[in-house]
């Protein structure tokens, strides 16, 4: 009798994860993928959004054609899960019992949770671009903006892809200039970390890139507090930054229905999960995979393919009764738009940080450092995104271990 | 790494002042580094936070960040700043003698 595997999410590790063990167990694996709904969003096309670089219908398509025939799509909430009976309890009242388990339901933004965010002012002068709404909001609104104090703040970590909101920053100061306004336009990073990022010797380089495009840098600032009628942002230690506009990264939690199963999750809603073989904490037959795991990696899409390639080994290695593979290192990769057609590209891992040389080996793309290169790379990635990482092809040349070749490596 | 004598007990501290060794630690050294981070007094509410951290950090292997603490110590993030206003997660796991919280990424 096919063993029966649901995971839960149809989003870049859900999705990429159906396709690849559809192809590897065929009839094997009965495989249903639940989501609440039928609409993937390209993620990395929402910081585009805001400047008109990206239309909104262009990263949005449906769940259902991203998947292999044989993979049953079921659009529906989830209500719970029960750990202990292995059943997935749906909002229509169905129950969907499992063999395997993955959970793939990503990071949750949660913009209630800080004071006032979501009061007055939220969406006319208060945004956020980390969802589609958000992000057309938020370009509707940059049009109409002539001059004053734009105001980037992270709320707290974890957040999903970390590299974003400096981008945001980078092309902010890009669009202005476009525009010729930048000279009337106060630019301001606001982050709890600190410094520019959490990587010490990234955090440097972008750091100084800031800097260089007049972005003034407030750190170590905890929002206690958006105060949207009078403008400005209070930290819990009552430091304040007044602004016209900002742009806001909310807080992050796992998916609803994680708080909701006894024993699935964290406090925060994540999976605690083994960060070298990707099997969940919980129960040895439910996996985790992308943005859902409590892994001290980035929250990336990076993250979700390299990790995909060992889910992949540990799910049909699980089944056979085999011993799992431990080999997930953390590699994760990001590009970092800088403006003026120019990105930078960052490669680390759990050990070591991003460092320069080249990728991904001695002749390749600059790491960090901005190119032409890179910024092509970026926007050539979207077709790669629909075409090979969500059909689970593999990408010439980048594997999920972190390649050392061409890199400057010193400790640190 | 410095080691030093604080009332009457060895401690092996880091450059930023965090404990390398969360034994060394009880609740006379507490009452010492406190008053170093400008903490005069600790309150029956102090206490409730630094103890909860010793037992996070002895579960998972690291102390946790302002939100978590916030979530699930019993004392709000607003509170916790009005007990370590100088940045309650730091803070606190100093004077809870655990080592500088990992964060996250």
């Amino acid at each position: 009798m096919a063993r029966r595997l649901v995971i839960l999410g149809g989003g870049t590790g859900g999705t990429l994860m159906a396709n690849r063990l559809q192809k590897h167990h065929g009839d094997d694996l009965e495989i249903t993928v639940v989501d609440q709904d039928d609409r993937h969003v390209y993620q990395p096309g929402l910081l585009f959004v805001p400047f008109g670089l990206a239309d909104p219908d262009d990263i949005v398509r449906p769940r259902h054609r991203q998947l292999r025939k044989g993979v049953a799509f079921r659009q529906a909430g989830i209500d719970h899960v029960d750990i202990e009976a292995e059943q997935v309890h749906l909002d229509d009242g169905a129950v969907l019992p499992y063999d395997v388990l993955v959970v793939a339901t990503g990071a949750r933004l949660m913009p209630e949770e800080t004071e006032g965010l979501t009061g007055p002012g939220w969406n006319e002068k208060v945004f956020t671009f980390y969802d589609l709404p958000g992000a057309t909001a938020l370009h509707r609104a940059l049009e109409a903006f002539d001059g004053g104090r734009l105001v980037l703040n992270v709320v707290d970590m974890p957040i999903k892809c970390p590299v974003a909101p400096l981008e945001f920053a980078f092309l902010a100061d890009w669009y202005f200039q476009e525009r010729g306004i930048r000279d009337r336009v106060e630019l301001t990073y606001v982050t709890p970390l600190d410094a520019a990022f959490t990587k010490p010797m990234a955090a440097r380089t972008l750091g100084g890139m800031l800097a260089e495009k007049g972005v003034e840098l407030v750190t170590e600032f905890n929002t206690g507090e958006v105060d949207g009628e009078a403008g400005r942002l209070v930290s819990y230690d009552e430091r304040e930054v007044p602004f016209d506009l900002a742009v806001v990264i909310p807080l992050h939690g796992g998916a609803e229905y994680v708080d909701r199963s006894p024993g699935l999750g964290d406090e925060l809603g994540f999976v605690p999960t083994d960060q070298h073989s990707l099997q969940s904490k919980v129960r040895p037959n439910i996996f985790t995979i992308g943005d859902a795991t409590n892994v001290p990696a980035s929250k990336a899409g990076s993250v979700t393919h390299f990790e995909g390639e060992v889910l992949l080994e540990n799910v049909s290695r699980f089944l056979e009764g085999r011993e799992l593979d431990v080999s997930y290192d953390g590699h994760a990769n990001c590009f970092i738009e800088t403006g003026f057609h120019k990105a930078m590209l960052i490669d680390f891992n759990y050990d070591t940080e991003p460092t320069t040389g080249h990728f991904p080996a001695a002749v390749g793309a600059p790491l960090m450092k901005d190119s032409r290169l890179n910024h092509l790379g970026k926007l050539m990635f979207q077709w790669v995104y629909w075409h090979a990482l969500l059909p689970g092809r593999d990408i010439p040349g980048i594997g999920p271990d972190m390649p050392t070749a061409g890199k400057a490596l010193t400790t640190t | 790494m410095t080691t030093m004598t604080i009332a009457g007990q060895s401690i092996d501290r880091n450059d930023e002042g965090f404990f390398e060794n969360p034994d060394q630690w009880n609740e006379d050294v507490a009452v010492e580094i406190a008053r170093e981070e400008g903490i005069d007094e600790l309150t029956p509410q102090h206490w409730q936070v630094i103890h909860f951290m010793r037992k996070e950090y002895a579960e998972k292997g690291t102390g946790p960040t302002v939100r978590v603490l916030g979530k699930t110590s019993g004392v709000s993030v607003k509170e916790l700043y009005q007990l370590f206003p100088k940045g309650p997660a730091k803070i606190a796991a100093k004077v809870a003698g655990i080592p500088k919280p990992r964060g996250c990424i």
